[in-house]
């Protein structure tokens, strides 16, 4: 039965996380923007919370680690469905499962503060990443711990394919050699899930995902990012100099399977990417509730009946923001429930993604346009958030990756024929 | 304000001019052949541009027992889902069948000749949809509320043609406007010729006015009550089917606020011009002119808030229909970019074009979703105030995301969207009509 509310079932989560994001996040939002760096200690309280919530099972997973991956009935992703964790096979009765619980919390944190967000202990995209790809044996041994994601190297961003990072067996290791950057909470974490090729020669089949404790003394944090926003979450740079990771830290199956798709490590992405969109719905929301309100104060609120050409242009615009967040909401909590029920969502994921993200640079940046001096000056939380937008549009596959994405899916073209 | 004349502007001033040429003339100081000549010329505009009186069945009045019937609300699960029921699956597969065998291959021919060709018409009848909105007990085929079903269907006949759905469609609007907000006694005694042996030709919900800048809530169109009759004047805009429609349901201003009226055809003061337009041509729009039609009292249909709610639905089904033609754009540019060479190579190869396609996909799904939504929240009797939020958020997006669909659609096959040969230009049309219209079609 067709219903694209938020599950009965979830709505108590999304008021507890609506009221961290209010309670919690906001009044410190501008603190550690104004702060970069700076370790944000409230968040070691409330990560006792979320954990409490998570393991109570009455959450169903307030954060990213505990979305799972679509399994593959087709078998297009054979190499990731091994040891992908938890299976929903298509079946007949609907379930609303975690990856929808994490969409929904995760756009309640961000209407809080996205760069607290991705400061929560133990929620990071690494851990989505190992509830993608990782055995159970592997999620049980990193369970309660906080992973990092590293991808991006200095010479290759959205053709994370050409990574240069190594990775050479010997004997019961693994030794990795390179150097990773943008690594989302890089410094704090207790992991980071590194990307490293067994074999550069054979192209995206031979990358596999390292699990790299921060401790290991052969992966050397060089430098944390200034940046335009999201401050409150530290951006770390690493040296990976023959650092030696125990072969069983390699997620997922180890061998190079050159039939099949990117492998492994690209299938993270069908899960990321609807929690990122997720992250770009929050701070939609938050632009759109703050102008709302400011709106309504100088005399300006929207009629949704009456017609936007005889509403003002202020009151038309937010009129059409909001549809454009209507649509952007229901793109996501698709992609998630495909997942939750068994169903390949590549082509969605990244549909949710590019929606969300374009919507939410555009809103958050005509917000502060609509506000105006408020809207720009540093006493309101609007300026921030078009400077914390801009990241939405970028990380785990810009909008002209999603895009790419969604053609190659549509066209049925390799990335060969549509570059 | 200077504005270019119309056509039939131009063709007023030239009856004015031959009859200010003619009266120059000896002759017609004689008064016996200036009032013949006067007579002629002041029929022929009558028949130019009022062409004909409307026509149609007198409906008897009958006293409907108890209360007015309703489609009941659907209760709800709780679960986020976006799978049709069982019910709605089949009515969506049937449909489906037949915009891909009857209504796609005629959309052409149709759009051309502005009228649906009898061969699907009788097709379309035979499906019975005109009482998709219409509970069992009214001799409908509705179980509950039946939005969700209404979109998917016309989201699946739109895609086929969106002249034709709208003018199948149109008929079906007054029949769920009756459901909706009729009582006892309209139900009774205009349901019946929705369907049996002799069907009514058509029916038409006329909300749209000629002004620019129209605002269904703030209507030119008046209904003046005097003892126990209404006294209707106005004109409708665009109205489809409005030379066949036996029964129209209008809304009009009665005491200060907007209602629907139900108003005969064949009642007097009702004349009809035609009104042809960029698309939707199937449906033969025209202007309905009301003047000083009077009508029973009783014949106003439901509440002020019943007319909000037709208004809502109405946007919702021209947006089920969007979603529909702009579907049938996407399979259709996907396969031709493909196909399609320059340069050497498929021009989907390049990201100029492949992004377009993708960004038809992504507006287009948006959207779907947003239908449903709405949709369900209608079904389900939620609160009025949510039901309009996102039925606004659904016209905003159809007026801006369609008509950019529709422009993508003849953008991406160049010269050749351009000309009749492809079906593009006609959904370019369409697809900037689904935006801006008001009422007509009604889920």
């Amino acid at each position: 039965m067709i219903d694209l509310e938020v599950p009965r079932k979830f709505r108590p989560l999304v008021e507890q996380a609506r009221g961290m994001a209010e309670e919690v996040f906001r009044p410190i939002s501008r603190k550690y923007d104004l702060a970069e760096h700076e370790y944000p200690r409230e968040l070691d309280l409330i990560s006792a919370v979320i954990d409490g919530l998570s393991s109570s099972g009455a959450g169903q997973g307030a954060g990213a680690s505990s979305s799972t991956r679509a399994t593959d009935p087709e078998g297009e992703g054979e190499v990731a469905a091994v040891g992908s964790g938890r299976h929903h096979p298509a079946g007949s009765k609907v379930r609303n499962g975690s990856n929808l619980s994490s969409v929904l919390s995760i756009l309640e944190t961000c209407r809080g503060d996205v760069g607290l967000t991705l400061s929560i202990p133990r929620q990071g995209l690494g851990n989505a990443a190992i509830a993608a790809v990782a055995n159970d044996e592997q999620k049980q041994r990193y369970a309660g711990q906080w992973a990092a994601m590293a991808i991006t190297e200095p010479e290759t961003g959205s053709d994370s394919g050409a990574i240069r990072t190594t990775a050479v067996r010997d004997g019961d290791e693994y030794v990795l050699n390179g150097e990773k950057i943008y690594v989302t909470a890089g410094e704090r974490a207790e992991l980071v899930v590194v990307w490293a090729t067994l074999d550069r020669s054979l192209g995206k089949q031979a990358i596999k995902s390292f699990v790299v404790r921060r401790d290991n003394p052969g992966l050397r944090l060089v430098r944390l990012e200034h940046k335009l926003g999201i401050r409150a979450s530290d951006t770390a740079a690493f040296v990976l100099d023959d650092c030696r990771v125990p072969a069983e830290d390699l997620l997922g199956d180890p061998e190079i399977r050159i039939e099949g798709g990117f492998g492994g490590a690209m299938q993270t992405f069908d899960n990321t990417r609807p929690l990122v969109a997720a992250m770009a719905l929050g701070l939609t929301r938050a632009s759109l509730d703050l102008t709302t309100e400011l709106l309504a104060k100088a005399g300006v609120t929207v009629d949704w009946d009456r017609p936007a050409h005889v509403q003002s242009h202020a009151a038309a615009r937010l009129l059409q923001m909001e549809a454009d967040y209507e649509a952007a909401h229901a793109l996501t909590l698709r992609a998630a429930w495909m997942a939750d029920n068994g169903r390949p969502n590549s082509m969605e994921a990244s549909m949710a993604k590019a929606k969300a993200g374009r919507t939410c640079v555009d809103v958050s940046l005509a917000c502060v346009e609509l506000a105006g001096a408020t809207g720009y000056a540093e006493r309101e939380l609007l300026e921030k958030w078009a400077r914390d937008s801009k990241i939405l549009d970028i990380f785990e596959g810009t909008q002209q990756i999603q895009l790419l994405v969604v053609a190659r899916r549509l066209l049925g073209m390799t990335s060969a024929q549509l570059k | 304000m200077a504005t270019t004349p119309t056509l039939a502007d131009r063709g007023q001033r030239l009856g004015l001019r031959l009859i200010s040429k003619a009266a120059g003339l000896p002759v017609m100081a004689d008064p016996k052949v200036r009032g013949r000549v006067e007579r002629i010329l002041g029929r022929s505009t009558h028949a130019g541009f009022r062409a004909q009186v409307a026509v149609g069945r007198a409906f008897k009045q009958v006293k409907g027992s108890g209360s007015a019937k309703r489609p009941s609300p659907v209760s709800r699960r709780g679960v986020f889902d976006l799978t049709p029921t069982e019910d709605q699956q089949m009515l969506q597969e049937a449909t489906r069948e037949l915009a891909d065998e009857v209504i796609r291959p005629a959309g052409s021919r149709a759009d051309t000749e502005r009228a649906v060709p009898a061969e699907v018409r009788e097709a379309l009848q035979e499906m019975g949809l005109v009482l998709v909105g219409v509970p069992e007990e009214l001799g409908g085929i509705a179980e509950e509320r039946s939005a969700v079903a209404g979109v998917l269907v016309l989201e699946q006949l739109a895609r086929g043609d969106m002249g034709i759905a709208v003018a199948q469609m149109g008929t079906a609007a007054v029949a769920t406007a009756l459901a909706l907000y009729g009582d006892a006694d309209q139900q009774a005694t205009y349901l019946p010729h929705f369907a049996g042996d002799e069907p009514v030709a058509a029916a038409a919900l006329a909300l749209q006015e000629p002004q620019p800048l129209f605002d269904p809530f703030a209507l030119t169109t008046t209904a003046v009550p005097q003892g126990d009759s209404l006294v209707l004047n106005g004109t409708k805009a665009l109205v489809a089917n409005a030379d066949s429609a036996e029964v129209l349901v209008v809304s009009a201003m009665v005491e200060g606020e907007a209602r629907l009226v139900v108003v005969e055809a064949a009642t007097e003061g009702v004349t009809v011009e035609d009104d042809p337009a960029m698309g939707v041509r199937a449906a033969h729009t025209g202007r309905v002119v009301l003047t000083d039609v009077i009508v029973p009292r009783a014949n106003l249909l439901g509440t002020t808030d019943d007319h909000r709610d037709a208004v809502r639905r109405g946007r919702l089904a021209w947006a089920a229909a969007a979603v529909g033609t702009g579907q049938a754009v996407l399979d259709q540019v996907t396969e031709y970019v493909k196909e399609r060479k320059a340069f050497g190579e498929p021009i989907g190869q390049r990201q100029a074009v492949a992004f377009m396609v993708a960004d038809i996909a992504i507006e287009l799904d948006g959207l779907r979703l947003a239908v449903l939504k709405a949709a369900a929240r209608l079904d389900a009797d939620a609160d009025p105030a949510q039901v309009a939020q996102v039925v606004g958020e659904v016209r905003a997006l159809t007026a801006t995301h369609a008509a950019r669909i529709g422009s993508h659609a003849v953008q991406l096959l160049g010269g050749h969207g351009f000309v009749k040969e492809f079906d593009n230009e006609r959904w370019y049309r369409d697809l900037r009509g689904a935006g801006v219209l008001e009422g007509t079609l009604l889920v």
